[in-house]
Formats: C-alpha cells, sequence, structure tokens
C-alpha cells in the first residue's frame, strides 16, 4: 500500500497532496502485483508438478491412456443363442446379451424412477444391440423356464422388437439337437457344467459357460479335451476380464513398477445369509413344476424329493454334491483376475484349510477358508482367505519389492473398484526418488479411478479415497457399462470372427485346476500336488 | 431499498483510518487469491467433478445434490459454475474489480459449500478433512469474511473499482 506515513485517515475523495493523479491511479492498481505473485507461485508448482511426473511416470508408464474400447462386431452374422439354467446368473447373463423379463425391465424402470442415481435400466437400455436372438430356453424349473421365454419376447430391450421368440426345452439335448441354436449360454450350477459343455461342444454349438468351470478335477480335464476336439468358441463367464481397471494393472506389473512380486494376497469376504447362499426357495415350486430327478443325476449324492431336495436346489452352492463352496464362488473370480494382472497359470502346490463355523445350517462346504498356492517357478506365493461372517472388506495386493498394489477385489466391492500404487519404503528401485522426496510413500505413486483415464503421479488422500471407492467419474462420463455384457459381446464377436475370447478355455483350465486342488486339498487335509505332464493332481 | 441496492454497487463513498483499510484489503485480497486457486485447481484438472461432494450431501440439499449428480447436462453446468466462478470471483476479490457483487456472490457459493455439506453433530462424512469442525467450520467463517468484504468494501479506494466510479463523485 503507497499510503504516507502523514495519512492516518484515507478518504475516497483525493486530497491536494503532491502528483495526486499519479497516487491515485498508483492505488488503484495497487493490488495487481499480488496477482503476478500468484501466477508466478502457479507456475512454479505446475511445473513441479510436471517435473514429478515425468520423472514418476515418464519411464515407468509407457502407455498412459485407458484400453480402448472393446471394438464390436455385431453387424455381421445373426446369432441365435440357448440358454440353459435361466436361475439369477443365467438371467443376468441373458440380459448381457440384450433380453430381460418384464418383471426385471419394469422393475428397473421403476426403480430408476424412485432413485435418480439408479442406473440399471438406463445401462440395460444403453446396452450395444449385440445381432442376437433368444431362441431356445432350458431349465428344470417351469417357472424360470417361462420367465425365459418371456425375455425372449420382451420389446423392451437395446434394439428393439427381437426377431424370434424362445422355444421351450425340457431337457438339454433336446436344446442342443436343434439346428435352430447356433451357441448356448449355460447358467446351472456348477455339477451340470461339463456335461451340458462336452454335450454343445459336440454338437458343434458355442458355449458361454459361467464359473466355476466345472465340480470336479477329472470334468475339467474332459471338458478341456472336447472344447479343443471340437473346435468351438467357449468362454468362462469371468467378466473382469473385461474390466479397465484389471487391464491397467496388468499393464503397470507388465512395465515391472512393483519389482520382484514373491506375494500375493487375495480376499473376499461377505457377512450376509444371502452372501453365503441362503437364497429364496421359491414359493410355486413343487414335484410338479421342478425335476428333481435330472437335476441331482450329476451329484455322488442322491435324496429324495421333499424340502431338503428344495433347499438343495435353489442353494446348491452350500453342497459339494452340486459345487465347491468359496473356492468355485468366490475365490474362482479374484484368482483369474489375478491370472489376468500377472499371467500365473496353474500353481505347483495348494494346501487348505478351513470349516464350518458360523452357518450351520446343514450345509457341507466350509464358511471360513483359506489357501495357499505355490508357483516356485515364478518365485511366489498366492494366498487367499475368506470368511461368510464378516464384511471387513481387505481388497487384493501385489507385494513387490519396490511398490505394493491395492486391488478393490472383484468380490469385494464388484467390478467397479480402481487400485493405488504404493512404493516401498525399502524399495531399490525408487531409493535416490525416496531419498530426494519425490516419491512418498505415504501416498500413491499411481492411482487409478475407474471412468476417469486418470494419470496422475500427484495424488492426495482425497485422490487415494476415491480411487478406493471408485463410483465418481462413470457419472460423468454419461454411459456406464456392464462387464457382464461386454464378456457377452466379447465371445459373440469371437464366434462370428473366429478369434479366441479373453477367458477361452486355456485360462478357464487354470482357474479350475486351481480352484479344485484348493477343494481337494481341504477334503482330504493334505497338500495337493499339479503334474503337468500327466495331467492329473497328486 | 434505495440503500439495500447500493451495498451492490461499487463505492468510494467510504472513509476508514490507516488501519482499518489495511485489514480490509489485506482480508479482501487474502480471499481472493484463495478463491483464486481453488477455481484455477479445477479448471487445470480435466477430471475434477463436483459430483464426488454433491454424493456426500446431507441436510436440506441432499435431495438437490442427487438430482444434479443423475443429470450429466446439470452436473456439467455446476461444475462449471463452481470452477469458472471461484476464479472469477477470486480474481476480482484481488484486484478489487466488482468487489461488492464478486463478494456476495462469494458468500453464496461457501454459503452453499457449507449446507451441502453441514458439520452438524451425527453427520459423518467420508471425504476426508484437514481439521476438526462442530457446526461452524471454515466456509461459514469465509462466508460471514465475505460478507464483511461486502460492506466495507475497500476497492473504491485500493484497487480497480477506483476507476469505475462515476467522475462525479471524486
Amino acid at each position: 500500500m503507497s499510503e504516507s506515513k502523514k495519512e492516518n485517515v484515507t478518504e475516497a475523495k483525493p486530497t491536494n497532496t503532491m502528483n495526486p493523479e499519479r497516487r491515485e491511479v498508483l492505488k488503484g492498481f495497487a493490488t495487481i502485483p499480488v496477482v503476478g505473485v500468484f501466477f508466478y507461485n502457479l507456475w512454479k508448482k505446475l511445473r513441479i508438478d510436471e517435473m514429478r511426473r515425468q520423472n514418476l511416470l515418464a519411464d515407468l508408464i509407457t502407455t498412459k491412456d485407458a484400453p480402448a474400447a472393446i471394438s464390436s462386431s455385431s453387424s455381421g452374422d445373426h446369432l441365435r443363442i440357448g440358454i440353459i439354467g435361466y436361475g439369477g446368473r443365467g438371467q443376468h447373463l441373458v440380459r448381457g446379451a440384450g433380453f430381460a423379463t418384464p418383471e426385471w425391465t419394469a422393475r428397473a424402470s421403476e426403480n430408476a424412477q424412485k432413485n435418480k442415481l439408479d442406473k440399471g435400466f438406463e445401462t440395460f437400455m444403453q446396452q450395444e444391440d449385440l445381432n442376437v436372438s433368444l431362441t431356445g430356453v432350458c431349465d428344470l424349473f417351469d417357472v424360470r423356464a417361462e420367465m425365459g421365454i418371456a425375455a425372449s419376447e420382451n420389446e423392451i430391450r437395446p434394439g428393439g422388437r427381437p426377431a424370434e421368440a424362445a422355444k421351450k426345452y425340457r431337457h438339454h439335448t433336446e436344446l442342443l439337437e436343434d439346428d435352430n441354436i447356433d451357441a448356448i449360454i449355460i447358467g446351472t450350477p456348477d455339477h451340470w457344467h461339463s456335461q451340458i459343455a462336452i454335450d454343445a461342444a459336440r454338437a458343434g454349438k458355442h458355449v458361454y459357460c459361467e464359473k466355476g468351470l466345472t465340480r470336479t478335477f477329472d470334468e475339467a480335464i474332459d471338458l478341456y479335451d472336447a472344447v479343443k476336439e471340437a473346435g468351438i468358441t467357449f468362454q468362462l463367464g469371468h467378466q473382469n476380464r473385461q474390466v479397465e481397471a484389471n487391464e491397467k494393472a496388468r499393464q503397470i506389473v507388465e512395465q515391472g513398477l512393483l519389482g520382484p512380486v514373491n506375494l500375493v494376497e487375495i480376499t473376499t469376504n461377505r457377512n450376509s445369509s444371502w452372501g453365503a447362499w441362503v437364497w429364496d426357495i421359491h414359493p410355486e415350486a413343487n414335484k410338479n413344476n421342478l425335476d428333481w430327478d435330472t437335476f441331482q443325476k450329476p451329484s455322488p449324492n442322491k435324496i429324495k424329493f421333499g424340502d431338503e431336495a428344495l433347499a438343495r436346489f435353489f442353494r446348491w452352492r452350500c453342497w459339494f454334491d452340486y459345487g465347491t463352496g468359496l473356492s468355485g464362488d468366490l475365490f474362482s473370480h479374484d484368482f483369474d483376475a489375478m491370472n489376468q494382472i500377472l499371467d500365473l497359470g496353474i500353481p505347483k502346490y495348494a494346501s487348505a484349510s478351513g470349516g464350518i463355523y458360523f452357518f450351520k445350517d446343514g450345509r457341507d462346504v466350509p464358511d471360513v477358508f483359506q489357501a495357499t498356492f505355490e508357483y516356485p517357478e515364478k518365485e511366489l506365493t498366492l494366498l487367499y482367505s475368506a470368511t461368510l461372517s464378516s464384511n471387513q472388506s481387505r481388497g487384493n495386493l501385489i507385494m513387490g519389492h519396490d511398490a505394493t498394489m491395492q486391488l478393490g477385489g472383484q468380490s469385494n466391492r464388484g467390478s467397479v473398484a480402481g487400485f493405488i500404487v504404493t512404493a516401498d519404503i525399502e524399495s531399490t528401485r525408487y531409493k535416490e526418488k525416496l531419498n530426494d522426496g519425490i516419491i512418498n510413500p505415504q501416498y500413491p505413486i499411481y492411482s487409478y479411478t475407474p471412468g476417469s483415464k486418470q494419470i496422475d503421479g500427484i495424488t492426495s488422500a482425497t485422490s487415494r479415497y476415491f480411487a478406493n471407492k471408485g463410483l465418481v467419474y462413470t457419472y460423468r462420463e454419461g454411459k456406464r457399462v456392464d462387464p457382464t455384457h461386454l464378456h457377452v459381446q466379447d465371445w459373440l464377436d469371437s464366434i462370428r470372427n473366429g478369434t479366441q475370447p479373453r477367458c477361452n478355455i486355456d485360462v478357464a483350465l487354470h482357474e479350475a485346476v486351481a480352484c479344485h486342488m484348493a477343494t481337494e486339498s481341504y477334503l482330504k487335509g493334505r497338500r495337493i500336488e499339479w503334474d503337468p505332464k500327466k495331467r492329473r493332481l497328486v | 431499498m434505495r440503500n439495500y441496492l447500493k451495498c451492490f454497487v461499487p463505492t468510494s463513498d467510504v472513509s476508514y483510518n490507516q488501519c482499518q483499510l489495511t485489514g480490509l484489503v489485506v482480508l479482501r485480497v487474502l480471499i481472493g487469491w484463495h478463491f483464486l486457486y481453488e477455481g484455477i485447481a479445477k479448471v487445470l484438472n480435466p477430471y475434477w467433478s463436483s459430483a464426488a461432494y454433491l454424493l456426500e450431501s446431507k441436510w436440506i440439499f441432499s435431495g438437490l445434490a442427487t438430482t444434479i449428480v443423475a443429470n450429466p447436462t446439470l452436473l456439467t453446468m455446476v461444475d462449471n459454475i463452481n470452477m469458472w466462478g471461484l476464479t472469477i470471483i477470486g480474481l476480482a476479490l484481488t484486484i478489487g474489480l466488482v468487489e461488492r457483487p464478486a463478494a456476495y456472490a462469494g458468500m453464496t457459493l461457501v454459503l452453499l459449500y457449507y449446507l451441502f455439506m453441514p458439520p452438524f453433530v451425527g453427520y459423518d462424512y467420508s471425504v476426508p478433512t484437514e481439521g476438526s469442525y462442530i457446526v461452524v467450520n471454515k466456509n461459514l467463517i469465509e462466508a460471514a469474511a465475505l460478507f464483511i468484504v461486502a460492506c466495507f468494501p475497500s476497492g473504491g479506494i485500493i484497487g480497480i473499482d477506483k476507476f469505475l466510479v462515476p467522475k462525479s463523485e471524486h
């Protein structure tokens, strides 16, 4: 301020002192230099930020863009698909192909009106029309088969009025014999996967099979051989393969940002009856509309139709007769995500333990389960642990000598979560940068928030928070895509182009063998070894 | 009424002693600087969005916040109002240009930030904050400070407003 010391009162009206005009002009511009100081500091900050970013990322991360959107060839041949097993997951998969039941579209549209943030209906309607018809539905429970027929005729869908309505089949073999079906989606419980998929492969139908691949190890090997022999397009239902975060994580690992990785930890906690597979028993289910005998045909233990059978039909994940519990349901997801990021392959050894400690409801699969997998050639241990009686979300960790990657985890937070990479304080690679203060081990050196496409080496506590939560930018982008839809699309595109889908039978076998090694180890109470030459477990 | 409207136009029709004037100019410039950087930091970050903040909203404006986030056009508008509003208000306060409208606009903006996320007892937010607050937070204090800036303008003495005031008043 250019006031003279003589003045102790400043008035708006100019006083007749020396150079009054000049003095007044100077007073008017008195704070302009502050703007200069501001922009000088801003320029300095931007320069330092850019230098840090260059230092950190330029030599480490070569591809700064998010993975390109999946190009679609849905304009190619019109494909006719059949669904076998139209339960909860089957319905989701068929929605991914573009067909929802009238009940679902009505409810989703109502939900969207009630809650403006509920984008389920909008996401479905904005899905790309995949140029397919739903021409066959097979379910052992009549009510669900009828729902499938209704879905095939529902005009509320991306692409409008369906080309033709689906036909109902009592048994999967009848559906597979029909020439009006090009490809099938298997949404049955695990114990039927291998038989149906092998029959389909032999009938020359392409297969999308829900995970886990099979109920037993032997079935997995048989299915693998059948698919290879028939040359059909096979996709296993791990939609995480379409998730941008995993693709980005893979690039970072490939570029060596983490240094040597010797320990990977994956976790899948849940804490609800629904999460523990205690699903609703359909009130209309009875002996006449539910084919219990066919249902239990491939399972080792048979029981007569009754209340116990109904519970087993609708809550099949609770018994080893139909599935493999935590191993095939939740571990399989996160294993496949890690296989996608780290190219793990099949482990050499597996040891598992656990027990039924909370849900003592007659189930025989454990509700607390942990397994270790050894990869001596990769010098890596994979650690899995899960409980069904705590929601404590631990995420997944890829622990490297130079940095750790923390991912939200597929089963913990769904496929929307991002990840952060934090440098290790004892890192060799970042030693200088840590010493120079360019890297602060308290803050991530890299954070990825889904949808944001943001690459930022200058992250704060706030950005770390949102990377974990990973929900905001999807709305900004305006369009949200369901990875299940992308995964079905990937399969259909591969059928049309004769290419391999992202979760093809080769990687599917990795998942299946890893899961079955853990299950076998739990059941036998000893370490299981994989013999790759003889393709057997010892 | 005339008096009331008068508070919105630049004025040089005030007198302060040296200490008062210094205090008012310093207050105005500091708030201006803060607004300017809050605005520019958002303008420079192509991924910034008010959505994260709005989704956390509680109390009377939480419904409005949800409506904004659910509507991409509205959200983009709100984002622009925030980043450019903060920048322009910040610059205006710093150089003392249209000081009173800028101070009132700034006050409204920070008061809205306060009302969208009031630190009332029992309201928990998961967005990290840098201090500890109960009922009163820095947004509320900044709004009050801007009210002072608007009531005791200094831009007509030290600032560009000096040149905007009609000659007859000099």
